[in-house]
């Protein structure tokens, strides 16, 4: 049986690990091949340390694994230049382009009233500039294609603020509304774009000791624990779970990618556990 | 391969043609026995005409076709007492419930000094009370299941007052209403709750709207109102039926709450 993304090209940031490894994956199942980039480095402002060259290396190794190509780079999505190199080479090799996910993105925390000139760029330039720059290197190769399907990662904090990650929210939000200008202006090619926005994922993006502090700063370090923190992050959700798997998004993300939701453009996908109705 | 909803018995209201059959092939597809219910009766409020016993028994032998099963039952979503022994019919014959599509409405075209009261209290009473009626007979089949999928179909016009559709608009608003309380009150069952809304979607109802045109040219303003952001005029039913698969499906496990617009854009313009 044919995958539901046979025969197309998927380009994913943050694909070393975490969502973007996980979506690789998920759309090689289903018969895509992957151009992938990631910093593979650290953020100076990011308190948890980020994906290696190692994982990125993993990733490789699994969608090849599933007999799809990958071509992988170590890119900066802040650094047009390599990403729209990257891009470019991946689809100099695999021949096309049909997918983007804009993924890779970097979490930090502090009030608005305090937080550091840097921390707040940092956050602003991957987070939000990064997609631009991941949607801007792919648009002529989705024009060339005759059409495609873009879909940005933003957040439940896209679309509802908490408090204590003012940039991450700002950035978030951001990507809300470039990807409603960008399902406007990119309409008449058949370019439908469309967002994701999870509730807190089980990966190492939240399942790090600086994030184990901001949501429980009242407990002593060494009770920080992932099952004394599953309470916490439950609250936030309606259905009863603490957080949600990668491959959840990655379902989400598959069917925007797929031919199924051909129509569908403009839309703000929540995988939220029901957490933006409570 | 198993189907992306095998296993799962899916109760579709609206289902002898249109978007309901629709659901029910492609639920049918991937695995889902069905239970059908539509009134397979004309509405003197409605002028195109509404489906048929023989649209409703090609509903059955094309989900049969696909191995499947299917219990289909004439009945009117505005009689909670033939819906409720339709649903439980279908449970007792098929053994469980896990996904609801409230799909049966009406539409009609007038501008807002022309809706008769009946028409009116038809819409209403079809496209809103009769998506509670469907939800209220099926939700305990669910919890008894330990959790399911429900999903309403709204529409653009649950977002966008669209003009002379009035009743069809406060109906499909009202189904956003419903869904998201009910979403709320069913977590803690598992249940989800999401709403689907389509743009022009081409079935009898969808081509039926005679008159539309013609009103729009008394005032052309209004027009890009019904214009998509894609190139596109009218979408095919499945293109909905994907949208409700996904949502039946457990992949969609984690979502709800969720209005899901399927309308090459028409509601970012």
């Amino acid at each position: 049986m044919a995958g539901r993304v046979a025969g197309k090209v998927a380009f994913i940031t943050g694909a070393a690990r975490g969502q973007g490894r996980s979506h690789a994956i998920r759309l090689a199942a289903e018969g895509a091949d992957i151009i992938a980039v990631d910093l593979c480095g650290q953020v100076g402002t990011v308190p948890y340390p980020m994906s290696t060259p190692e994982d990125l290396a993993e990733t490789v190794k699994e969608v090849e694994a599933l007999d799809r190509r990958i071509v992988a780079t170590q890119a900066d999505v802040r650094d047009f230049g390599a990403v729209k190199a990257a891009l470019d080479e991946g689809v100099a090799q695999l021949g096309r382009l049909d997918i983007v996910s804009a993924n890779a993105g970097i979490f930090s925390f502090g009030t608005l009233a305090e937080m550091d000139e840097t921390t707040w760029q940092d956050m602003i330039d991957v987070n939000l500039t990064g997609v631009w720059h991941a949607v801007k290197a792919a648009i002529p190769h989705l024009r060339a294609a005759g059409g495609g399907s873009i879909i940005l990662t933003s957040s439940t904090a896209g679309l509802k603020a908490i408090p204590n990650t003012g940039h991450y929210n700002s950035a978030k939000h951001g990507v809300v509304g470039l990807m409603r200008t960008l399902a406007q202006e990119l309409a008449p090619d058949m370019i439908r774009v469309n967002s994701v926005h999870p509730t807190a994922v089980d990966t190492d993006m939240i399942q790090n000791s600086a994030t184990y502090e901001l949501f429980a700063s009242d407990l002593p370090v060494a009770e920080r624990t992932r099952d004394a923190l599953a309470p916490r992050f439950g609250m936030l959700n309606l259905l009863p779970i603490p957080w949600v798997e990668a491959v959840d998004i990655s379902n989400a993300v598959l069917w925007l990618a797929s031919d199924e939701s051909r129509y569908v453009t403009g839309v703000t996908l929540p995988i939220d556990a029901g957490l933006l109705i409570k | 391969m198993a189907g992306r909803v095998a296993g799962k018995v899916a109760f579709i209201t609206g289902a002898a043609r249109g978007q309901g059959r629709s659901h029910a092939i492609r639920l049918a597809e991937e695995g889902a026995d069905i239970i059908a219910v539509d009134i397979c009766r004309d509405y003197g409020t409605v002028p195109y005409p509404m489906a048929t016993p023989d649209d409703l028994a090609e509903t059955v032998k094309t989900v049969e076709a696909l191995d499947r099963r299917i219990v289909a039952t004439q009945a009117d979503v505005r009689d909670s007492g033939a819906l409720k022994a339709a649903v439980d019919d279908g449970v007792a014959q098929l053994g469980r419930l896990d996904i609801v599509s409230a799909n049966a409405g009406i539409c009609t075209v007038q501008p807002w000094d022309e809706v008769t009261p009946a028409v009116w209290q038809d819409t209403l009473d079809t496209n809103l009370t009769g998506v509670w009626n469907t939800m209220v007979v099926s939700v305990p089949h669910l919890i008894a299941a330990g959790g399911g999928s429900i999903i309403c179909t709204s529409s653009t016009a649950g977002i966008k007052g669209l003009p002379y559709l009035a009743p069809y608009v406060a109906a499909k608003h009202g189904v956003v209403g419903i869904a998201r309380t009910m979403a709320n009150e069913l977590a803690s069952h598992k249940i989800r709750v999401n709403t689907v809304h389509p743009t022009g979607v081409d079935t009898p109802m969808g081509t039926g709207l005679g008159g539309l045109e013609a009103l729009i040219g008394r005032d052309p303003n209004l027009g890009p109102i019904y214009m998509n952001t894609l190139p596109v005029e009218i979408v095919d039913p499945r293109d909905i039926s994907n949208a409700v698969l996904f949502l039946a499906s457990d992949e969609a496990r984690y979502v709800t709450g969720l209005e899901f617009t399927v309308d090459a854009g028409n509601t970012i313009r």
